[in-house]
């Protein structure tokens, strides 16, 4: 049976004069062009930008990190100058208007009285002085990196004035100062801990997952027993195993290292699992079958491959090691004084009545966690930006 | 199934012993022992110290012995029930530990209980009405809880009811009742002050949890088999719980082999933190006066606790997952 259509339903006949292009449909736009000709890493830069709080947290530690480098400078005072006159003094407030009229930042400054009743210092703001902060001035003076003397300072109290923005403590140092050095110690734990066991994950993870066998049953067994232990007693008891007699220094690197050994198991299994996935991959098969060798693979083809995952997990690893330095020195087992870390500074505030009383010794808090949290949040960028060919 | 249970057990035997020689190795570590420490301390202060009474205490505490010798007969007591000696409190380990193993055990397993039954009702509800602003909002609480570190989470709950209640949180019970005989009340002020150092130390583990079985679930409601359950007309509820509910359970269950060393590794600063009884405070006193025997056996029994646990969890996932059962237990 035949359908037949009736007249003012057909299609007109059109015979289009342009001349034909067999590609067409393969035609790429500029866009789908760049997208399918970037590389890999691009890709990825291309993925993560599109993760905001990853890039917000990534810009967050960037400057974190950067103000490392120059502690000194951003510190409105020295690490360890006292004011022996302002003890305990509660964080002074920036304020920008007096009586009404602009004046810039500027503090009041401190009154203090001793509460002859209960003994506590009372300290009040003094509406009378007004004590403008200083900027790019000169201050405390202070060895730049321990080798240069300086005096320059980002901010500095009026002269014969005070400007504890965060408070003092018990010796009269200014929190905020000591919190700023306090960056450089607690963000380099984690760097050179997760440099070491990135070294000993990757070695021991792809040997477990290259040659297989026997090396692999081995590790497979370490990793398990070193993760059925719980990791801070163990840490606190390798802790305290450092000799008394070190340096500050040298408790420093022992702390870093022992947080590193203890952190690859994570790592190797995800190299080891890793490896053994993408061995089975047609990529590798195919470039064996063109005759590489496994130098070649292993460097041109599953490097790259997983390298992305690794870089990734060792981000998120990154935190639970400046809080395992905290968590250590806070118990008053990591570092000494005069090497000061926010987990140094928290062990002041291990007692109650001193949180009480004083709050402000407290404030330490905020950057581990905001670091913590930063790390996490660019770590799940990385990770999701790891694999850009996933959907 | 016995089958498996054999394999499993034989399996924690040398997993057991290497702890026991890594723990016996670490707390070998520092230079000087208990004994040397001590004298040192009686010279400084002008005593005059007795070689002969030395040399008999080092042959008495088998201080002498090579490093072998002192790890086997370490090794051979505790089969035993023989912990060792207690230098601080001259009394056997034994006897010092008291009451801090069960309550360290007891504060474990209710932090393992408060995660799951948190994690539970979240996890599915945030998996089900995926995208939501109740979603979100969770999720962000979840990272929240992952990134805040346990102890300073404790110290800024002291803070804050010390500021709007008044009241000390710390302490495992009531003034009242330390060293009385166990009874019901007692237990009660227990489980009241238990309260606030589960919360701080299940935190993090319950956001991960709840991470987890969202993730889970969701693989498992986009499945095949949940739509055809759907267009055969299926409950939603039903649909819910009969199957892929029971498959994304399993991370449960399995995650207790993470869970618990991270729990028993929070339990240990928080009770430091909140001055409770348990081991963490005497593990922490012990590594810092060398008292040897002491902190081996705390470190022991700690970790030993997270490789029973996560032979329970094996066992019960075995129970659970008939796949286990018959390929032979590879869980992870």
């Amino acid at each position: 049976m035949t359908v037949r259509v009736r007249a003012r339903d057909r299609v007109p006949h059109v015979v289009s004069p342009e001349p034909f292009d067999p590609y067409a449909v393969e035609a790429m736009t500029a866009r789908q062009e760049r997208y399918y000709q970037a590389s890999q890493w691009r890709l990825m830069w291309w993925r993560f930008k599109r993760h905001k709080i990853a890039v917000l947290s990534a810009a967050m530690l960037l400057a974190l990190y950067a103000s490392v480098v120059v502690s000194e400078i951003l510190a409105p005072y020295g690490l360890e100058s006292r004011n022996d006159r302002f003890i305990l003094a509660p964080p002074q407030p920036i304020h920008l208007f007096h009586d009404g009229r602009f004046v810039g930042p500027f503090v009041y400054g401190l009154d203090y009285r001793l509460n002859m009743e209960n003994l506590r210092r009372e300290y009040t703001d003094d509406p009378a002085l007004v004590q403008p902060l200083r900027f790019f001035c000169h201050g405390d003076h202070y060895r730049f990196w321990g080798q240069i003397d300086m005096d320059l300072h980002l901010a500095c109290p009026a002269p014969g004035g005070t400007a504890f923005l965060l408070g003092t403590d018990r010796l009269g140092r200014d929190m905020l100062s000591r919190i700023i050095y306090g960056t450089r110690i607690s963000l380099t734990v984690g760097l050179i801990g997760i440099a070491i066991s990135l070294t000993l994950g990757m070695t021991l993870g792809g040997i477990a997952g290259y040659y297989g066998g026997l090396a692999d049953m081995l590790i497979q067994r370490l990793i398990e027993v070193l993760r059925s232990f719980p990791e801070l007693p163990l840490w606190m008891a390798l802790s305290a195993a450092l000799p008394v007699d070190w340096s500050p220094v040298l408790i420093y690197f022992g702390i870093t290292i022992i947080l590193g050994l203890l952190d690859w198991t994570g790592l190797a299994r995800a190299v080891r699992s890793k490896l053994l996935a993408l061995r089975e991959e047609d990529f590798c098969a195919a470039a064996q079958l063109m005759g590489a060798s496994p130098q070649r693979i292993i460097r041109r083809h599953l490097l790259p491959s997983f390298l992305s995952h690794i870089i990734a997990s060792a981000t998120l690893s990154i935190p639970s090691m400046i809080l395992g330095e905290t968590a250590l020195s806070f118990l008053g087992l990591g570092l000494r004084p005069p090497i000061t870390s926010w987990g140094v500074l928290l062990s002041e505030s291990q007692n109650i009545n001193v949180v009480v009383l004083y709050p402000w010794l407290l404030l330490p808090v905020v950057p581990v966690m905001l670091v913590v949290l930063a790390f996490n949040f660019f770590g799940d960028g990385l990770r999701d930006a790891a694999d850009p060919y996933s959907h | 199934m016995i089958d498996y249970l054999i394999r499993r057990l034989l399996v924690m035997i040398p997993t057991l012993l290497a702890i026991s020689l890594i723990t016996f190795a670490i707390i070998q570590l520092p230079p000087g022992d208990y004994l040397s420490t001590y004298i040192a301390e009686l010279q400084s202060q002008g005593e005059a110290v007795d070689a002969q009474k030395i040399e008999f205490l080092r042959e008495q505490f088998g201080l002498n012995m090579p490093f072998y010798m002192k790890y086997l007969t370490w090794l051979w007591g505790m089969f035993h029930g023989d912990f060792g000696y207690s230098f601080e409190y001259n009394l056997p380990v034994s006897q010092v530990v008291g009451d801090r193993l069960a309550l360290s055990m007891i504060l474990s397993f209710t932090t393992v209980l408060f995660t799951w039954v948190v994690a539970f009702p979240i996890g599915v509800y945030s998996a089900t009405h995926r995208y939501t602003a109740a979603d979100h909002t969770l999720t962000l609480l979840g990272f929240l809880g992952l990134a805040t570190p346990n102890f300073l989470l404790a110290l800024v709950l002291l803070y804050f009811t010390n500021v709007f209640f008044g009241t000390s949180v710390g302490g495992m019970m009531d003034a009242r009742y330390i060293g009385q005989p166990w009874s019901l009340a007692k237990l009660g002020s227990v489980f009241e002050h238990l309260l606030v150092p589960v919360i701080v130390i299940g935190t993090s583990g319950t956001a991960g949890m709840i991470r987890r079985l969202r993730a889970n679930l969701l693989d498992e409601l986009n499945k095949l088999y949940v739509v055809t359950a759907r267009a055969k007309g299926m409950p939603p509820l039903r649909a819910l719980i009969k199957y892929p509910l029971r498959m994304a359970l399993n991370p449960f269950i399995a995650d207790i082999g993470n869970l618990l060393p991270q729990i028993v590794s929070g339990a240990a600063i928080v009770s430091v933190v909140l001055s409770l009884p348990t081991t963490g405070p005497m593990l922490l006193s012990a590594l810092q006066s060398q008292d040897m025997y002491l902190a081996g056996s705390f470190l022991m029994f700690l970790a030993s606790l997270t490789v029973v646990g996560v032979l329970l969890s094996d066992i019960a996932l075995a129970l659970l997952d008939p796949r286990i059962r018959l390929h032979g237990g590879v869980t992870r």
